[in-house]
């Protein structure tokens, strides 16, 4: 018995009523994100992990390879746990016209760690990403975490700081911090 | 619904109308009375006829003629499919999100219209991961429809049914590419397919399928409610219709800015934008975010209409309008560092030229970027863009390369030790 199936029977039913019954391949995605959540739950890390692949792939009639490759493939899953928390800071060409590397340069001075690297009490990792859209809102960057991701948005070390902060302090409650959803500074 | 013709906003109504994400106020707004009035009283090949005479072309980058594009449906393979494009992914572009964040039902309805037109009764939204979000908020809103009767089975008391579905990508830009999505969709890898056949034949599951960018859905529901020649009033006779430009980098108002087709750059960057920040002044302009040439920001060119003819003069595409300004303090090497880094990076590795052109170009700019380089490197760096072009099965590999050759041919200044 699957497993994700057992533990989220509505979550995978909805998931797999999306796609035609012959193309159910297409809940890989879906499902892998379902994993996911499910272990930083379980562990406090971000993880698909090597049973979840097998899951996933019983489930869908998949080879466990053919799981894994999606895994691999695509940069929002991580087969090798990681913190937490990901503050992923783009550092594109359009943000970095509005000083985003030094804003990922400076955030990670205050956390004493290198962009890439996670904190001394393994909580959260700090890393520079790719466009992710919010290109008039710079320096921003998004927070993935158990529950999702959400935009943080015209940034300054201090704020992100106070993020930081909420993240650290609420680390058995923390769903409030992350339900709060984008910070949106200039919504017309 | 009918709008003042005066008005240039049709996409990003919300700066008008307040609280036109809910559903009740985009009925009160004439919402949905499109949809209604294409399933109730059009054939599906009447809307695809008014949706080609209006003339609106794809806003996601390449301009292709929406209508003609739904023409090309292959009505002899069933089931047919509807995919929207909202994996924004272009640095420098970020309108989709606006339109899916502030105005979701307009764009929900255009795509309830798209699959009307050509017998889908199922489509899927294909958002990028990030947009963990608003894919929440679109199952909400696809909920609402449902209640509302705008979605399902029978609609409006007719024989025809629709199904909407999101479906999150998980961060690979090249999944904007539409056969890459239709891959990603099917549980694959995110890879481009060789073209053709293309998607109206051969798409989603083998199917005939549509693939349309957001905001291009979000025009159909206006042109269903009020008649193509409405439509055309704005906008120039080859380039209908108005645009939404997403404005970025080196100016004081930076944001989506929805103007005409025919919209001079100068308008843009310096009555709307507020000019260059800081007391710089502009230097050079990528109309097409990281995949654009860089154009050299001359009064000739300030002057230019941006639409999708006039900006091929300046040596660069409209693309999906993303203008990224550039002050005359940034380094054109530092530049192309930047674009190349990206595209290195979501290179999805299938052809050869791209998955390895990309990596040795990104070796070549980190040194040109650094205080001693030889001219023989920009040389071998002109040789290797040159060697990806015409190459790859998708256009990413394209796209790395133009501000590469433009940049190094019009910025000669800025490649010299």
């Amino acid at each position: 018995m699957s497993n994700l199936l057992q533990k989220y029977p509505n979550e995978v039913q909805a998931i797999l009523a999306k796609y035609p019954a012959e193309s159910k391949r297409s809940a890989v995605m879906p499902l892998l994100y379902l994993a996911q959540q499910d272990t930083v739950q379980e562990t406090g890390r971000l993880q698909v992990t090597e049973a979840a692949m097998q899951d996933i792939a019983g489930l869908l009639d998949l080879d466990r390879t053919e799981v894994a490759s999606i895994v691999g493939f695509y940069t929002l899953y991580y087969e090798r746990g990681t913190s937490r928390y990901r503050i992923q800071v783009c550092t594109d060409l359009p943000c970095a016209l509005r000083g985003a590397d030094q804003f990922l340069e400076e955030l990670c001075k205050r956390l004493n760690i290198k962009p890439g690297q996670t904190t001394a009490d393994g909580l959260i990792t700090v890393e520079p990403v790719m466009c992710l859209a919010a290109c008039d809102k710079a320096p921003m960057f998004q927070l993935q975490s158990g529950n999702g991701l959400s935009y943080y948005e015209n940034q300054t070390v201090d704020s992100a700081m106070a993020l930081v902060d909420t993240l650290r302090s609420a680390r058995s409650g923390m769903t409030d911090a992350l339900n709060r959803g984008k910070v949106d500074g200039q919504r017309r | 619904m009918t709008e003042n013709a005066a008005s240039a906003i049709r996409v990003l109504r919300h700066w008008e109308i307040q609280g036109i994400e809910q559903l009740e106020i985009y009925r009160q707004h004439g919402g949905f009375e499109a949809l209604e009035k294409a399933v109730t009283s059009l054939q599906p090949q009447q809307v695809v006829d008014i949706v080609k005479a209006s003339g609106l072309r794809g806003r996601g980058g390449a301009g292709f003629p929406t209508g003609i594009k739904w023409s090309f449906i292959d009505s002899k393979n069933w089931p047919h499919y509807v995919v929207a494009n909202a994996d924004e992914s272009e640095p420098g572009t970020f309108k989709d999100r606006e339109i899916l964040e502030y105005n979701p039902y307009q764009f929900l309805e255009g795509l309830a219209i798209c699959a009307f037109a050509v017998g889908a009764n199922a489509a899927y939204i294909y958002l990028r991961g990030e947009f963990w979000p608003i894919a929440a908020s679109l199952d909400h809103q696809i909920a609402e429809m449902e209640a509302a009767g705008l979605l399902g089975d029978k609609l409006f008391g007719t024989d025809y049914s629709l199904r909407l579905y999101t479906h999150l990508g998980a961060g690979a830009y090249i999944c904007g590419e539409e056969t890459a999505m239709l891959e990603s969709l099917e549980g694959k890898l995110g890879q481009p397919r060789l073209r053709p056949p293309f998607p109206p034949s051969f798409g989603l599951y083998g199917k005939p399928t549509i693939v349309n960018n957001v905001e291009t859905l979000a025009n159909v529901p206006l042109i269903i409610a009020n008649g193509a020649e409405w439509y055309r009033q704005l906008g120039t006779e080859k380039s209908p219709g108005t645009k939404i430009f997403s404005l970025s980098g080196c100016v004081e108002r930076p944001g989506n800015y929805e103007l005409p087709l025919g919209t001079t750059f100068r308008e843009l960057i310096f009555n709307l934008g507020g000019g260059i920040f800081n007391g710089k002044n502009i230097k050079a302009i990528m109309p097409a975010g990281a995949s654009s040439s860089l154009i050299v920001a001359t009064d000739e060119a300030l002057d230019t209409p941006m639409d999708y003819e006039s900006v091929p003069r300046l040596g660069a595409q409209l693309g999906s309008a993303s203008m990224i300004i550039i002050d005359d303090s940034i380094s054109i090497s530092w530049l192309i560092n930047k674009t190349v880094h990206f595209f290195r990076h979501e290179s999805c590795g299938k052809c050869t030229p791209c998955r390895e052109g990309t990596y040795w170009m990104s070796h070549l700019t980190e040194r040109i970027t650094q205080d001693h380089f030889s001219q023989e490197e920009v040389l071998l760096l002109k040789d290797v863009a040159g060697q990806i072009k015409g190459k790859c099965l998708c256009a990413l590999g394209e796209f790395s390369i133009e501000a590469v050759l433009s940049g190094i041919d019009r910025f000669p200044q800025d490649f010299t030790e």
